[in-house]
């Protein structure tokens, strides 16, 4: 198998956004999926990228730009716009041998493919009794602002971490979009990895030598003492900002980056939940059946005796994303919700 | 033909015992198209079929004993009991999967043949078994028009037996044509009797001679019958759900009877050879029953296997 010749790479890992250093390059998130796809099409020739407009100029938000010309156009290959005729089309190619990477510009299509995600790659395996495997990677990207609207923003990780088989993950970081997207292409299991748009500029030192970031486990960005705050994605960015801000007040917050919503890493919750005592969640979803709730019936679950207040959750309203500016300001939650409830917690 | 015919009505005789606890889709009646498209595939080519899939992994090859025992969902079953009759599998025979999602089978068979052409060097070729069902799925038109448009190896083969589950095809297409629809992706299309087993042979020749040449993919439609109901074991004409007089004249139109006549007035075979060849699928179906019925039935603490 050409995988084995990537290592996973634990050095050089920063916090979340940390600063380049001189023995590690900085890369944005754009560019560490687009390291992590061009270096997974070297290494493996099962290796092939599909999804409508993959090839264009733009290169879906730039994170594919140039691999037509270096792969040419039947590994680097567009398709017509039938996302759950494609999608299968993918698993069909993924249980026979090849290992298909299929992008979607936004998260919105994938309503689209939910007979073939839901019905086919999540049950392949347990219906063949593992002797048949979906090495299938989805990426899909979360938009928001300048009016995407309801149909161009949507954070659906949730109807998909429903479902056993699918494996969903969300990097936050630069770092882990490279380790998770090349994991998940060398893995069995069919991924659907989540990006944001609004993380793509985000930079941070990431090795340029292949390494994997394992699925089920998340990361404590920040140790705090006094709350915990289980973030998901881009919210992970507004839980750091919150936390250095309540630091100047001398509340010390505690920030996990979930990473990873199916396998979820209930340990990582619980643990810090049983130190701090209290708990915010903060999803880029909705709040009705969502991340946010199984993470608070986790805790709910395991910490009742720790928990010293009631398990906080901020989420979207339940609404579907306006698309005029003053609306979409008030719909999508910030750091200053996070330190609102924080206060009121403590 | 014959080991489809005589492995299913020995499932149906015994299915009142309740020691198949699944549900069984039978394609007594349509034998013959499973057997003349699969006798043309390598054992590497790959079949994706759907809920009614015994006669497609049989005529692709795939051993009786570990089909008998999912049935009888036992640890020596093809998926140890996890799939049952809807999900039977066997890779090393070319048969990734079959699917109970109507249209599902047809996009991953696609796949398949993506798959072939992009690892190259070995001119292999994929078949889609589906019913007229679906046709009414939008997944046939996307597979249909993404076959054609990159010439794939794949062979589409839709057995239209007029019902999906009991809506009648009239009740559901405008035009009951289906090879017709092969026009509008610039994808030849053959219809053939599905219940003559030599024209099925011919037309599947072709297709499948035109995917293994590059030329791209073909829609077949055989038209045929199935005479059990949409599930179980016995007809479903005396519940009113299709027409008598439409059932018996299909009934006079058997595949089996068919070619076995044409077998022995062609002095191809002797009657003599004939029931021994009956004999030895017998004695192949009693053993593989056997397998099935003494098969350890698995732990609970199976149940959290083979989820990733």
């Amino acid at each position: 198998m050409p995988w084995t010749k990537i290592q996973a790479d634990e050095t050089g890992r920063p916090g979340i956004f940390g600063a380049a250093t001189a023995a590690v390059r900085e890369l944005s998130y754009r560019d560490a999926i687009r390291e992590a796809l061009a270096q997974a099409l070297e290494r493996d020739s099962s290796v092939f990228l599909i999804g409508e407009g993959i090839d264009d100029p733009g290169g879906v938000f730039g994170t594919t730009v140039g691999l037509v010309d270096r792969f040419g156009p039947d590994r680097v290959m567009d398709s017509p716009i039938a996302e759950n005729g494609m999608t299968g089309v993918a698993i069909g190619a993924a249980m026979t041998g090849m290992r298909p990477v299929f992008i979607h510009m936004r998260v919105d299509f994938l309503p689209m493919c939910m007979d073939q995600l839901v019905n086919h790659a999540a049950k392949w395996s347990y219906m063949t009794a593992g002797r048949v495997k979906v090495p299938l990677t989805i990426r899909a990207i979360i938009g928001r602002g300048w009016g995407s609207a309801a149909q161009h923003s949507q954070s659906l990780q949730a109807l998909f971490a429903h479902i056993p088989g699918l494996q969903v993950l969300m990097p936050a970081s630069p770092y882990d979009a490279k380790g998770m997207l090349l994991a998940s292409i060398a893995g069995d299991r069919p991924t659907l990895i989540i990006e944001h748009r609004w993380l793509y500029d985000q930079k941070e030192d990431v090795p340029e030598k292949p390494y994997f970031v394992p699925s089920g486990r998340g990361l404590v960005r920040r140790i705090g003492g006094d709350i915990t705050i289980v973030a998901t994605s881009y919210m992970v960015y507004e839980a750091l900002r919150a936390a250095s801000e309540l630091e100047k007040s001398g509340i010390s917050a505690e920030v996990v980056d979930l990473r990873s919503l199916q396998p979820l890493d209930e340990t990582i919750i619980i643990d810090s939940v049983k130190k701090t005592g209290r708990l915010i969640v903060a999803d880029t979803g909705w709040k009705a059946c969502g991340i946010s709730a199984e993470v608070a019936a986790i805790a709910a679950e395991h910490c009742h005796r720790a928990l010293k207040a009631p398990v906080r959750r901020i989420t979207l309203p339940a609404t579907p994303t306006p698309a005029c500016y003053e609306l979409e300001k008030a719909y999508y939650p910030t750091h200053e919700d996070i330190i609102r409830s924080v206060k009121e917690l403590l | 033909m014959l080991t489809i015919r005589l492995l299913e009505e020995k499932v149906a005789a015994l299915y009142s015992e309740q020691e198949i606890k699944c549900p069984i889709h039978l394609c007594t009646g349509q034998e013959a198209i499973a057997a003349g498209v699969c006798f043309h595939l390598k054992k590497e080519d790959t079949i994706f079929s759907t809920h009614r899939s015994h006669g497609h992994c049989i005529a692709k090859g795939m051993d009786l004993k570990p089909l008998v025992a999912e049935l009888y969902g036992r640890t020596n079953g093809c998926a140890r009991g996890k799939g049952g009759s809807m999900h039977l599998v066997d890779p090393e025979n070319g048969i990734p999967g079959t699917t109970a999602i109507v249209g599902g089978c047809i996009p991953l068979a696609v796949g398949g043949a993506l798959s072939a052409r992009l690892k190259g060097g070995k001119d292999l070729v994929s078949v889609a078994f589906f019913g007229d069902g679906a046709m009414d799925e939008g997944s046939f038109h996307e597979s249909m028009n993404f076959a054609s448009l990159k010439k794939l190896p794949v062979i589409f083969v839709c057995e239209n037996n007029f019902y999906a589950t009991n809506s009648p095809q009239r009740a559901r297409h405008p035009q009951v044509e289906i090879v017709g629809r092969a026009k509008g992706y610039g994808m030849p299309g053959i219809a053939a009797d599905g219940n003559d087993v030599q024209a099925v042979y011919h037309a599947a020749e072709e297709a499948v001679s035109r995917a293994r040449n590059g030329k791209g993919p073909t829609l077949l439609e055989f038209k045929t019958y199935r005479w059990k109901g949409h599930v179980g074991p016995t007809p479903d004409v005396a519940s009113g759900c299709r027409p008598a007089a439409e059932y018996e004249a299909w009934m006079r139109k058997c595949p089996v009877d068919r070619f076995t006549d044409e077998l022995l007035k062609g002095a191809i075979l002797t009657r003599q050879e004939m029931d021994r060849v009956i004999a030895e699928i017998n004695t192949r179906i009693d053993e593989a029953m056997e397998y099935g019925k003494s098969g350890a039935r698995p732990s609970p603490s199976e149940l959290y296997d083979h989820v990733w």
